[in-house]
Formats: structure tokens, sequence, C-alpha cells
């Protein structure tokens, strides 16, 4: 058997998460392959509905990064996705999934080793809880 | 059916040499929408760029994918070429496939090249979801105001007179000048604080285009950059009054003891601002001893306020001079008077025969009454022992801090302020002087203590800033705001709540309630468009099925890679 390889998404916000993997490039970090980046103008934007339609395709795990908490661009967005996705966490687990398969975190635009760390960890992490049960399941 | 064009780059070796970008192209072509996939070995340069917009004309492309660095340098040139090339701007998506790809996955070749696919495939699921914008434009009104009449405020007004602009200028007490009223020279180089304010003033004064409200202060603000509205209170009443910017420039106040070193007992323990006014009556007395940092630099107010130790080198300088038997000693925890001038100024303190005595956090001087005068007792870690020092003055150098106001100041403005109550600006390196607010400034020591010239400067940075969106007479708010579909909305107000620059408003239209954004005023976090329940709301560029698309075109390139 092969090994389980997850297949990630990540939402990054544009002006810390995102630019932190930038530097995270420019610096020639290395991480694993897994994490596929989606860039949104703040994490805050981050609708609920959009990593439950991940998961629930079988996406094996969502990461949502944001400013660090006071730095945000847009003064207090990220204060709401602070509150926002330790309720997707528990919807994820009332519906009997694992709430691991979500993450938030804050990664700064001079953080990319952060970026890195959070990613390498992320991934180890999926990859200890298996393929998403939802895999290939036809909703 | 769109016809999508995608561009790989190479960026030299950069992605090439991990990525294999002729697959990547190859696997491109097979994405529904796509009309053509091609390459470029640097599709950032003139002939790439060329290649691109040729490109468009000969395959009749309607979208532009390229997928190669990041967005936050490249995006600006890529959109360029495409509307070179006849296609709205925002038909265009950045796939990045070298800071998020081939550079931090360089030693695994093929799963670099897998996952590049995939970041493709997304990309091009989003580009056919694209629809062409429009860039607002929004006028900006050729008037700013000032708040504050001190140094700062007065360096920014008259430089904003100077270049024609109409400035009300706001000050709270009855005299132009601020702090510097009550201070007699400024700077190392010891020059004239009234003299210079008159300057300032008479520059002002003379300008047409300046209005001076004294013993006025500012009770609302509405609007946004090019259009605020500020309301200014003065004691003909409230008047409104235009502007396309707003300059913070509210200064800072000494800190009022609360009773260290017998201040408030014995009446010959003051403040450096006390001494100041005494100098200009003309006393000098004999025996002084100044102690630094009284109230900074301490848990609970950690700052170091920047400027008490050159004015008290200035001064002990002064009344070293006015006497040879004078006495004056420095008690300090450390001498921060750095650059060239105040360097000179503490060796000529220091050669003047002004004695430099060190104390520590855990054993500060003591202050106890003694006849007609006071006795400083400070333990000096050099000889190990306490000293006695009689005085017949006693100045307490204490910390610039916050005007009383600068939290009604802060919530007028929407700025924010750090834990000491000095304002923030949005960036210290890279966007000094200006609020994260669009068009609303700051200078001078309502930021963090700073010296006269320093609040020069600011003052004119600031007002060269703020004149550059009157000058330009408009600013181009990017096509990534927030659109409301009145149909969907139910008018409850969550985006309202949400929004974080007050952008929203629920409004009457033809005869029914519905959410509306004022383009202007929003910043394009889409923060509302997560907050509403009814997906009525949505960021241009950035919506609700441009996003599912790129999950689903994830999902299905990783079904297809697994198989």
């Amino acid at each position: 058997m092969t090994e389980f390889n997850p297949t990630i998404l990540a939402f990054c916000c544009n002006w810390c998460s995102y630019a932190g993997a930038d530097l995270a490039g420019v610096n020639r970090l290395q991480m694993p392959p897994n994490v596929h980046v989606i860039r949104v103008m703040c994490s805050a934007s981050v609708k609920p509905e959009y990593v439950f339609k991940a998961i629930s395709q079988g996406i094996d795990g969502v990461l949502v990064l944001g400013c660090h908490i006071g730095d945000c661009h847009y003064l207090t967005g990220n204060h709401r996705t602070a509150k926002r996705i330790p309720v997707v966490k528990k919807i994820l687990k009332d519906v009997g999934l694992d709430d691991k398969r979500v993450r938030l975190d804050w990664v700064s635009a001079a953080e990319g080793e952060k970026f890195q760390q959070v990613i390498t960890e992320f991934v180890n992490e999926v990859k200890a809880l298996g393929p998403n049960p939802l895999r290939g399941v036809r909703m | 059916m769109t016809r999508i064009g995608v561009f790989i780059c190479h960026c030299g070796h950069n992605i090439a040499s991990t990525v294999n970008v002729e697959e990547v192209v190859e696997y491109a072509k097979t994405l529904p929408g796509v009309a053509y996939a091609g390459h470029n070995l640097y599709s950032c340069s003139e002939e790439g760029l060329g290649s691109i917009k040729r490109s468009i004309k000969e395959n009749d492309l309607d979208r532009v994918v390229v997928a190669a660095c990041t967005p936050r340098t490249h995006e600006p040139l890529f959109r360029r070429a495409c509307e070179q090339a006849g296609i709205n701007k925002y038909l265009f998506e950045f796939v990045n496939i070298r800071e998020h790809c081939s550079w931090i996955h360089a030693k695994e070749p093929k799963e670099a090249t897998e996952k590049a696919k995939k970041l493709v495939a997304m990309g091009v699921a989003k580009a056919a979801l694209l629809k062409p914008q429009t860039e607002g434009e929004s006028a900006v009104l050729p008037a700013a105001v000032v708040i504050g009449g001190g140094l700062s405020g007065l360096a920014a007004t008259s430089s904003l007179v100077e270049q024609d602009i109409e400035t009300h200028l706001v000050e709270i007490t009855d005299r132009l000048g601020g702090l510097l009223c009550d201070v007699t020279t400024v700077g190392p180089e010891g020059k004239d604080a009234r003299a210079l304010i008159e300057e300032m003033v008479r520059r002002i004064e003379a300008s047409p285009k300046a209005h001076i409200h004294m013993k006025a202060r500012v009770s609302e603000v509405k609007g946004f950059i090019g259009n605020f509205e500020v309301t200014i209170n003065d004691c003909d009443g409230p008047v409104k009054v235009p502007a396309g910017a707003i300059i913070v420039a509210t200064g800072t106040r000494e800190l009022v003891p609360t009773g260290e070193y017998g201040f408030g007992r014995y009446p010959q323990v003051i403040t450096q601002l006390d001494l100041e006014k005494r100098l200009a009556k003309g006393e000098r007395p004999n025996r002084v001893v100044f102690i630094n940092c009284v109230g900074s630099r301490q848990p609970g107010r950690e700052y170091c306020s920047r400027v008490c130790c050159n004015v008290t080198l200035k001064n002990a300088l002064k009344l070293a001079k006015a006497s040879p038997d004078s006495r004056i000693h420095v008690i300090h925890r450390d001498i921060m008077s750095s650059g060239i001038a105040a360097e000179k100024l503490y060796k000529e303190t220091s050669d003047s025969g002004v004695k430099f005595l060190r104390y520590g956090l855990e054993s500060p001087p003591e202050v106890i009454g003694d006849g007609d005068g006071v006795k400083v007792l400070v333990f000096d870690e050099t000889l190990d022992e306490t000293i006695h020092l009689e005085a017949d003055l006693v100045v307490l150098a204490v910390p610039m801090v916050p005007p009383d106001d600068s939290e009604t100041t802060a919530k007028l403005l929407k700025v924010p302020r750090d834990k000491f109550g000095f304002f923030l600006e949005a960036h210290v390196k890279l966007r000094p002087v200006e609020f994260a607010t669009d068009g609303v400034f700051i200078c001078g020591s309502a930021r963090w203590p700073v010296s006269a010239r320093e609040c020069i400067w600011q003052g004119m940075a600031a007002a060269a800033k703020a004149s550059i969106p009157i000058k330009e007479g408009k600013v181009v708010i990017q096509a990534i705001t927030a659109e409301v579909d009145p149909d969907k909305c139910a008018a409850c107000g969550n985006c309202v709540l949400a929004c974080p620059y007050e952008a929203i408003e629920i409004v009457e239209q033809d005869g029914r309630r519905a959410a509306k954004v004022n383009e202007a005023q929003c910043k394009g976090c889409g923060t509302c468009v997560a907050a509403c329940h009814n997906d009525a709301i949505s960021q241009k560029g950035f919506t609700s099925n441009q996003l599912t698309a790129m999950i689903d075109a994830l999902v299905k390139s990783a079904l297809e890679a697994s198989r």
C-alpha cells in the first residue's frame, strides 16, 4: 500500500499569511507539497461553507491562516476569524469528524519559518489522522 | 464557453528546474474553458509580456491565467498587459507556482509538478467565473483639517497652505504653539521657541487659505478619504467643514507626578515645564538637582520619553553657565541624547561642571525637607555610598503622555492607539505618518514623544502625504469591493456590524430595505461576506462561486491524480 498523501487546502490572507508564505518561498524553506493556497483578502472573509464544502468533498485538511491578533490589515477582521473557526471545528466534531482536520493559526508577513512550521506540523497531523472518511463519498 | 489563455512561466530555472513546465502546459490544455496554453522563459520580461499580448489577439482569448511568482508583486504588471491587449484587467488570475511551489519543494520535482497542476486547475476554475470590473473613482475635496495647533500642527498647516490647500486648523486652547509656548529654547542648538512659533504663525496667517479655529474642538467626523465632513465647535457654535484629508497633531502633555520625590509637598520640587516658566522669568537658581526618568522606563510605563534628557541637559548647562558657583547635579538612569548636536551638548554640559550621578530603578533618590530648602539623598553606584545634596530646586523629568482627550479623538476618527494611549500609524517603516484609515494622517508627539525638529519633519511629511490625493483630485478604488444583491438581502444588519470601516448601511430603495455598500469607504476585506446569512453580499474577485469553484477544482484534480 502506498503512503497516504493528504490533499490540504489553506486559506491565506493577502496581507500577512500569504506574504509569510511568499517569504518562506524566498528563503527556500522546504515543506511537504500537500498544501494548496487560496488567497483571500482577509481571513474574516472565509465562510464556514468553504471549509465544509472542502471537507465534505474529501479534502483531508483545511488551514485558515490570518494576521496575528492586533495586526489585522483590516483592523479587527481576524477577531471574527478567531471566533468563527472554533465554531466550524465544533460543527465538524458534532457530525462525527475529527476537528483536527481544521486548523486556525496566525502567520505574519515576517514569519516565513512559522509558515513552514505550521504547514509541516499540519501535514503530519493530517497524515496521522488518515484519509478523510468522506473521500469518494458522493454527496 | 470561456476562452482562457494559460501561461506557465519558467522564471529561468527558478520554476523550471523543479516543476516540469511542459507537462503543466499539456495538463492546462485539458482543463475546461482553456483555449490556449503556453509557456514563457520569463513571463514578466518585455518579450514574455509581448507574447502574452500577441497570444490574446491570435487566440481570441477572453481571460488570462499566469502561473508564475506572487501576485503581491507582479499582478499589476500582468493586469496592465491584459488591458493593453483589450481584456478587462479583472479578467486575470494569478497562480503562484514559484514561492508556493518550486522554491519550497525543490527536492521533489514530481510532487511539485503535480501540485503546480492542481494550482493551475484552481486558478483556471476561478478565472472562468471572473467578471469584468470597473475601478471606481472618488473625488477628493481640495481642503484639509489639521487637529492641533502645536508645532507639528503648525508645520503641517503651513505646508498645506503654501500648497494652496484650504486648511482648517483646530486648536483646543486659546494659543498656538502647544507645549512650546511654555518652553524657552528648543533643540541642542538652543533656538528661541517663541520666535519659531511666531514665524510659523505669521506664515500661516498671511495665507488666505488658512482658517484658524481657536478654543475649538472637533466634535464629529463623517465620511472617508476625499470626502470628510468635520464638525468644528468653537465659540460661535458648530460649523461643518468639508475636507479631503485630516491630519491629527494633538500632541502631548507632561505627566503630573503623583507625589514622587515630594512633588506637591515641597514647593522646591517642580517639573521640567515649571522650570522652563521660571527660566523665562529670568530666575537662575544656584543649587539645582535634576532627577530624570520620573514615572517612565518602569513597569506600567516602560517607554522612554526621548526628549527629557536633552531638556535636562540644555537647562543644566544654562544654569551652570549662569553663575560660577552654581552647583548643578543630574541624577539619571541613562543619558539618552543621541545625535551629533545632542552628544556635543552632553559633552559641553559635562565639561561645564554639571555632575552626573547614576541611580538604579531599585534604589531611587530620596527628597527630604531641610529648613528652607530640600535635600536629595542619592545612592551613588560608583562610590557605593549615599550622597547628600542640598538643593534650592529639584527638577523632575517626567515623561510626555497623551492628552486626556486622545481616546475621544481616536473614537472620532476610528484610529488605533497603543497601550500607552499614543496613536499607532499604519506601518512604522512602510507607511510612516499615515493611519491605516485612508486619508487620515498623524504627526508629532501624538504618535510618540518627539523633539521640536521631529515635530516639524513629521508635520511637513503628513502634509506632503495628505496633499497627494488632494492634488490628484481623486482616488482610485480597486474593484475588490463588496456588493449587495438587494433581492437576497433581509436587511438584518449583520454586515453593518461586521464592517470595520462602517462602509455599509441599511437604506430604503424602491420601497424595501436592504444593505448598501459605500464603494469609496469599502476596503475590500470581505468580512461582511462571511457575516451574511443569506449569501446576499459578495466581494468582487473573491465571490463564493469563484472560491468554491477553486475548491471543486482541487478536489477533482486530486481525485484524478490519485487514480
